[in-house]
């Protein structure tokens, strides 16, 4: 089974690379940008103030290497690689809070090694979830809970949609080690979001 | 993945099933799921991972779950700026961010 990822990363605003060489279009082209790579930057940084640097530094690179652009993927994915790039390179620069233990979080077997589920209630659809407005807010407050070396691999490989293999390269881990992290942020993220996936959400 | 402490059996009699042939335990399933949403497994481990799928409702009710987990923290990446609570984009960025290209 494969979950492909459908979300958008095409364009890239309407104000591609090649309108950028007329100065008139530089205006248009930072607008249209800026809201979803500071999205982009505050998932990974958890600050704002923080996403913003990330942001200006991104976009300096941007326009700085825009007559360099092969074309190679899409504008946006271009893009979306660099502001990644500037946020993660932040975070390596900030003093980390000290990090809580997942264990906790992870699931819990007998001694047999049969898996002991507390809440056996059906799950609800993630599509009837989508559709509650306080869904969403209740996935960040939950990935948010989860500690920094567990949230940016799920962050970067779920959310940003990079590849098992970029993540390792942006992270400096192994991909063995990308896919270990990224099954324990999802197995204590599942922890975090019951309440929200059996519908006994507030 | 490293289970917790062992607890006590609870199930005893699906622990017994789980030793038979083509069978594997919830810990030996647990480490195949990223395998499985990867699509990585090959023919035997996809066969007793669904064997162990069909034979145990915990793991049943535990990967459906997990599967909405992904889904859910997936649709985070279509939240607009504008809808994380944040306030507008900041104008003096955008306008930080122009002036800086253009002195140049």
């Amino acid at each position: 089974m494969s979950l492909d990822r459908q979300s958008d990363r095409q364009g890239g605003g309407s104000s591609g690379p090649a309108s950028l060489t007329n100065a008139s279009h530089l205006p248009k082209f930072v607008r249209e940008n800026t809201g979803w790579m500071l999205a982009v930057a505050v998932r990974i940084l958890q600050d704002t103030g923080l996403a913003e640097d990330a942001v200006q530094t991104a976009f300096a690179k941007i326009l700085g290497k825009i007559d360099g652009f092969e074309g190679r993927s899409t504008i946006r994915t271009w893009m979306h690689r660099i502001v990644v790039n500037e946020a993660l390179m932040i975070l390596r620069k900030i003093k980390r809070r000290q990090e809580q233990s997942i264990d906790a979080l992870l699931p819990t077997f007998d001694q047999s090694g049969c898996r002991i589920e507390s809440d056996l209630a059906e799950t609800v659809t993630p599509e009837d979830l989508l559709d509650q407005a306080q869904t969403g807010r209740a996935v960040t407050a939950a990935i948010n809970k989860l500690p920094d070396t567990y949230r940016v691999v799920l962050c970067l490989r779920d959310i940003e949609g990079l590849s098992t293999a970029e993540v390792g390269e942006a992270l400096g881990i192994s991909e063995a080690n990308v896919k270990v992290r990224l099954h324990r942020a999802r197995a204590a993220l599942k922890k975090l979001l019951e309440p929200v996936l059996k519908g006994h959400m507030p | 993945m490293t289970p917790h402490a062992p607890k006590q059996d609870h199930r005893p009699l699906a622990a017994l099933a789980f030793k038979m042939p083509f069978m594997i335990d919830c810990v030996a399933f647990e480490n195949f799921i990223t395998a499985y949403f990867n699509d990585d497994l090959s023919f035997r481990q996809k066969l007793v991972f669904n064997i162990h799928l069909k034979m145990c409702r915990e793991c049943r009710e535990y990967l459906k779950a997990y599967e909405s987990t992904i889904l859910l923290a997936r649709a985070q990446a279509d939240v607009p700026y504008a809808e994380m609570d944040l306030g507008e984009v900041p104008e003096d960025l955008i306008k930080a961010v122009i002036e800086a290209a253009t002195e140049k």
